[in-house]
């Protein structure tokens, strides 16, 4: 013991522990990756989401054959002779009559090697409508879903970071809007632009863009509530001891740490976007013929009875690209919500 | 691919993507191995055995306990042997993931599945009638020992009540489990008479409470009521005073000592505060990396320490009356126990390192009937006699 | 000076002192009417005034709910206080607006207890340390990688930490880049908030000896705040022991070894676990628990659990006296 005691607190410095070299860790980034893709789900989720997008933006591209509003008018000319007999005054009339009937515009083909999905009432690819049906849904949702969280992490980090009056202020306006009847204002709103005579292809983004203006609480809030604890973190309080700025300590310090939980929450309202942007088009308020949309798309069969129970590929795609398209953004946010879980790091 | 060029830069020490699926097959055939055993239906007799010792309680030989993590295998208990004689109180000490805790959990079967694992080992336990293995022993069958023959006390007493039953009613919840078809009134009277041993002024109106009424040493003291109720052979207190204040800590220590003679059991006492030990032990377990270091009675390991590690967490400990300039220290981390090489794990912090240490893990030597140190220090004096 | 409750505002400063605290106070509000009026608060800090000079080092005891915490973070206004001064190295910095103040703050620097939440995750340690650096223009730009590097080799940090973050690191690697974060900015006075706590006890003998070791090279002032008395003796020069928010006994560390006047420091005394199995403690034990602080007993806060308490301790508040050679207390059984 008392050789020891010569050795008392010679060594103050760390000393590498060549036992530390055996451990290798991972990556924060590597962490979030794996656990993402351990679920299978979430790798489904990007499967479909990936695929949607190549088939929309990289699709036209690629198979050209037909464009967007681009009539198939291989359609035959039919001549039908009609012979009608009748009797005028005992003596026995034969009238010939030859009726041209139009059928220039190809519609409700099916499915065939010129038209992969066929056509739809009016003459329109499908499959082609479909691709550029996608381009609208995915920008519409990707720009008012940028336009939320931009406007979410601004008022909700000032009300997270200043409190008080402010807070209270935002808060209520949050509620307030939270309030309102989305779809009702949407219908009149729709009903003003239709009299303002708004070019067809815009409508749908002044309608976003009031989506937007009612969507933001949610993500507010969010991050006013991430930041109200954040700020309580040790590490806050330091920041605040080394005496930064209050910009650096928002930006710097607090809006990072937010963004697991916000990139979460964008892939999840993307799912919602493309709903809402599906059932503007349907109820005939967003994007009209005609352009393409898949809620448009579908809205065929509201003129014709026949298309519902006949012609399948006439609406059936449109539906299927928007379950797809809700589903894997939902799975990718579970999946990242998994992932991103700090309860679940080791 | 920016990912796998950033921990190029940042020193290469992460595991690759490869290595990571390789350790994720690997881990899930062990675990899916070691839960389907886990879950087995069996006879009993398959887990019944013997005790080697006649006077002890519980025998814990080589056990091993994994965790089976993406990282690697941590091999948090790797070989750990210790008995607990009958009416001892046997403290284990250690810093933080030194095992002491897994060990704890191990014998309660308490490891949270399918990560961590029993691996290997037993754990005999003499039960008020028989004798079980409780590393062999299914889950389904736990609840024979569990809370009757061992019972627990946690470190946190703030949440280890449940916040919506008050006191009486989570205290006489655990005479129902373990009488079968006792009245209200019997719990009640036996509930108020454990809130009596533990030092509880008013009984009557702690029966009542809800845990949030109740100051942290209260609570500590309703949660040793709780582990008291059921008559327990057996119970671990995995640093029962770490989360109170020093004046409580003292109550909580007069009250456990107390007890010690009162009660009809064995006591395992996990701390990392050597003075606790020191205060309340009969039997001390020195654990590092997994391991059991050295154990023996707790004057032979005060007052004559024989692994360097345990000289220097007594050194390293600044006590109210020591007057040195620099305190002692053991220089270095504790390590993570993933990959341990094959040497004694203390080689790399340890001052007195001789050139033998390179070699194997030191085996446990003997140096008095109830001494033990696994140290290559201690190896020539075993063979000269 | 201590033999006075209040301390009068235009005192002249103690030019030996480079953290001056008089009659400091600190209330949180518990509740509030809808137009902002306190209805009932909770008093942290009542009343704590001392001086410490530079190079010294004062240990604060207590238990939990005595203050200590609130205390050390008053002093480095994080919190506002609610009265008193706060003079530091010869400026009144109580009433200082955040602006002026962020100015002082590279000269007051703090520690804290959890090494887990006091680092932000998603840095790099070099990235944790050089922002301060350049925040406050220790250094020339070009010069901030090498001191920081300097910076991490004298509090014991390997140069290839740099590009590391916080979660590779053990608890005690972790309150090395703590150390070094809050000496970046080169600092006069750090709090250190219970910094070994936290950590084993292998860990604590190497984090208390990095400490006394920069107070050398640095010439730093600490306050050092823990509920460890062992550790606080070690460590510090001065030692205040606090109790519901006040000060019970203050004095130099061997006053207060030697001749503890105040009844709940002899039992804070004797409630450490003593290392050694043949020694028999004759331990004070404390009955009952520790009031809430939102609800404080009248008279003398300590007479709910004293031992020597008498009548006139449930009435009267002590005063807080010089007992000889700076050495205060307050307690009514020391006055006769």
């Amino acid at each position: 013991m008392e050789e020891n005691t010569s050795k008392l607190g010679a060594d103050v410095v760390d000393t590498e522990e060549p036992l530390d070299k055996n451990v290798r860790l991972m990556s924060p980034t590597m962490m979030v990756v794996r656990r993402f893709f351990r679920s299978k789900l979430s790798i489904i989720g990007l499967i479909m989401v990936i695929g949607l997008f190549i088939f929309s933006f990289a699709g036209p591209v690629m198979y050209d054959q037909w464009g967007e509003i681009e009539l198939d008018e291989s359609g035959k000319t039919e001549y039908a002779v009609g012979e009608t007999t009748y009797t005028v005054n005992g003596v026995e009339y034969t009238l010939r009559q030859t009726t041209e009937k139009n059928l220039k515009d190809n519609f409700l083909a099916p499915p065939s090697e010129e038209h992969i999905l066929g056509t739809d009432n009016e003459g329109y690819d499908i499959f082609v409508r479909l691709m550029y049906g996608g381009r609208i849904s995915l920008t519409v949702s990707f720009l008012a879903v940028f336009l939320i969280t931009l406007l979410g992490v601004i008022l909700g980090g000032i009300a997270g970071f200043f409190g008080g009056w402010i807070d209270n202020v935002l808060m209520r306006l949050c509620d307030v809007l939270m309030c309102l009847p989305g779809i009702p204002i949407l219908l009149i709103i729709s009903t003003i632009l239709d009299a303002s005579d708004i070019d067809a292809k815009y409508r749908i983004y002044l309608l976003m863009t009031y989506l937007t203006f009612i969507s933001w609480p949610g993500t507010a809030r969010l991050v006013r509530g991430q930041i109200l604890s954040l700020r309580e973190q040790e590490y806050m309080v330091a920041a605040e001891a080394m005496g930064y700025s209050t910009g650096r300590k928002i930006f710097k310090h607090l809006v990072p740490n937010v963004m697991p939980q916000l990139i979460v929450q964008m892939s999840l309202s993307l799912g919602s976007m493309i709903l809402y942007e599906a059932t503007l088009s349907y109820l005939n308020l967003g994007v009209k013929a005609p352009y393409a949309a898949w809620g448009t798309m579908i809205n065929i069969i509201s003129t014709n009875q026949d298309i519902l129970q006949n012609h399948l590929n006439v609406w059936v795609p449109a539906g299927v690209c928007i379950v797809i398209a809700v589903l894997g953004f939902n799975f990718v946010g579970d999946g990242l919500r998994d992932a991103l879980d700090p309860k679940a790091r080791r | 691919m920016s990912i796998f060029k950033k921990n190029k830069k940042s020193g290469g020490n992460y595991l690759s993507g490869k290595e990571v699926r390789a350790i994720a097959k690997e881990n899930a055939k062990v675990m899916k191995e070691l839960e389907a055993y886990k879950n087995r239906k069996c006879d009993e007799s398959e887990y019944l055995t013997e005790m080697q010792g006649e006077d002890n309680i519980l025998e814990i030989d080589n056990l091993h306990s994994y965790f089976f993590t993406e990282q690697g295998v941590v091999k948090a208990v790797n070989g750990v042997s210790f008995d607990i004689p009958k009416n001892k109180t046997v403290g284990i000490v250690g810093e933080s993931g030194c095992g002491k805790s897994v060990t704890s959990m191990s014998v309660m079967r308490l490891l949270q599945g399918p990560t961590g694992q029993i691996v290997s080992g037993e754990i005999r336990f003499h039960a008020k009638e028989k004798i079980f293995d409780i590393a062999k022993m299914p889950m389904r069958d736990i609840h024979k020992i569990r809370g009757s023959e061992i019972a627990m006390i946690f470190q946190e007493p703030m949440t280890s009540l449940n916040p919506i039953f008050t006191i009486g009613e989570q205290l006489d919840e655990v005479t129902f489990i373990n009488k079968k078809g006792a009245r209200k009134d019997e719990a009640k009277a036996k509930s108020i008479e454990m809130l009596n041993l533990v030092g509880i002024a008013m009984p009557e109106r702690v029966y009542g409470a809800y845990p949030h009424e109740l100051s942290g040493g209260m609570r500590q003291r309703v949660m040793i009521a709780m582990a008291l109720a059921s008559d327990p052979r057996l119970i671990i207190a995995d640093e029962p005073t770490t989360a109170l204040d020093v004046t409580i800590q003292a109550q909580i220590l007069d009250l456990l000592r107390d007890l010690k003679d009162k009660i009809d059991g064995s006591i395992m006492l996990i701390t990392h505060d050597l003075g606790i030990i020191a205060e309340m032990a009969d039997y001390v377990v020195v654990m590092y990396a997994g391991r059991v270091i050295e154990k023996g009675t707790v004057e032979e390991i005060f007052h004559n320490p024989l692994h360097p590690y345990t000289i220097g967490l007594q050194k390293s400990k600044p006590t109210v009356d020591s007057s040195n300039e620099e305190l002692y220290n053991i220089p270095g981390n504790v390590p993570n126990p993933v990959n341990m090489p094959n040497h004694c794990y203390f080689k790399e912090r340890c001052a007195m390192c001789k050139e033998k240490c390179a070699g194997d893990y030191p085996d446990m030597i003997q140096v008095s009937p109830t001494h033990f140190v696994s140290c290559h220090l201690y190896e020539e004096g075993q063979n000269n006699g | 000076m201590a033999n006075e409750q209040i301390i009068a505002q235009d005192t002249p400063f103690d030019p030996e002192a480079i953290l001056e605290v008089r009659n400091i106070r600190k209330c949180f509000p518990l509740k509030k009417t809808i137009t902002g009026k306190v209805t009932s608060e909770l008093v942290a800090v009542d009343n704590v005034s001392f001086k410490l000079k530079a190079g010294e080092t004062l240990g604060i005891v207590g238990e939990s709910g005595c203050g200590k915490t609130t205390l050390g973070r008053t002093i480095l206004k994080l919190h506002e206080p609610t009265g008193g001064q706060i003079i530091f190295d010869g400026q009144d910095i109580t009433n200082l607006q955040s602006k002026d103040m962020r100015e002082i703050r590279k000269q007051m620097q703090i520690i804290f207890q959890d090494p887990y939440s006091s680092l932000p995750p998603r840095d790099t340690v070099g990235g944790i340390l050089s922002e301060p650096v350049e925040v406050h223009n220790i250094v020339p730009k070009k010069e901030v990688k090498n001191y920081v590097l300097d910076l991490m080799d004298k509090c014991g940090l390997r140069d290839y930490y740099f590009e590391r973050y916080p979660h590779e690191f053990s608890g005690g690697q972790r309150q090395r880049i703590c150390i070094a974060r809050a000496l970046s900015v080169q600092p006069k006075l750090v709090i250190c908030d219970e910094p070994v706590s936290a950590l084993d006890v292998s860990i604590q003998a190497q984090i208390i000896n990095l400490l006394k070791r920069l107070q050398k090279d640095l010439n730093l002032t600490y306050v050092f705040i823990s509920h460890d008395l062992s550790v606080v003796k070690f460590i510090s020069d001065k030692i205040g022991v606090m109790y519901l928010g006040n000060m019970v006994e203050f004095g130099s560390k061997d006053e207060i070894f030697s001749n503890p006047l105040h009844p709940y420091t002899k039992a804070l005394f004797s409630a450490i676990p003593y290392p050694d199995p043949d020694v028999k403690m004759n331990r004070i034990v404390l009955n009952g628990d520790i009031p809430s602080p939102a609800n404080p007993p009248k008279g003398c806060r300590f007479h709910t659990r004293c031992p020597y308490a008498k009548d006139i301790c449930k009435e009267v508040t002590p005063e807080y006296k010089d007992y000889g050679n700076g050495h205060c207390a307050a307690c009514h059984l020391l006055e006769e």
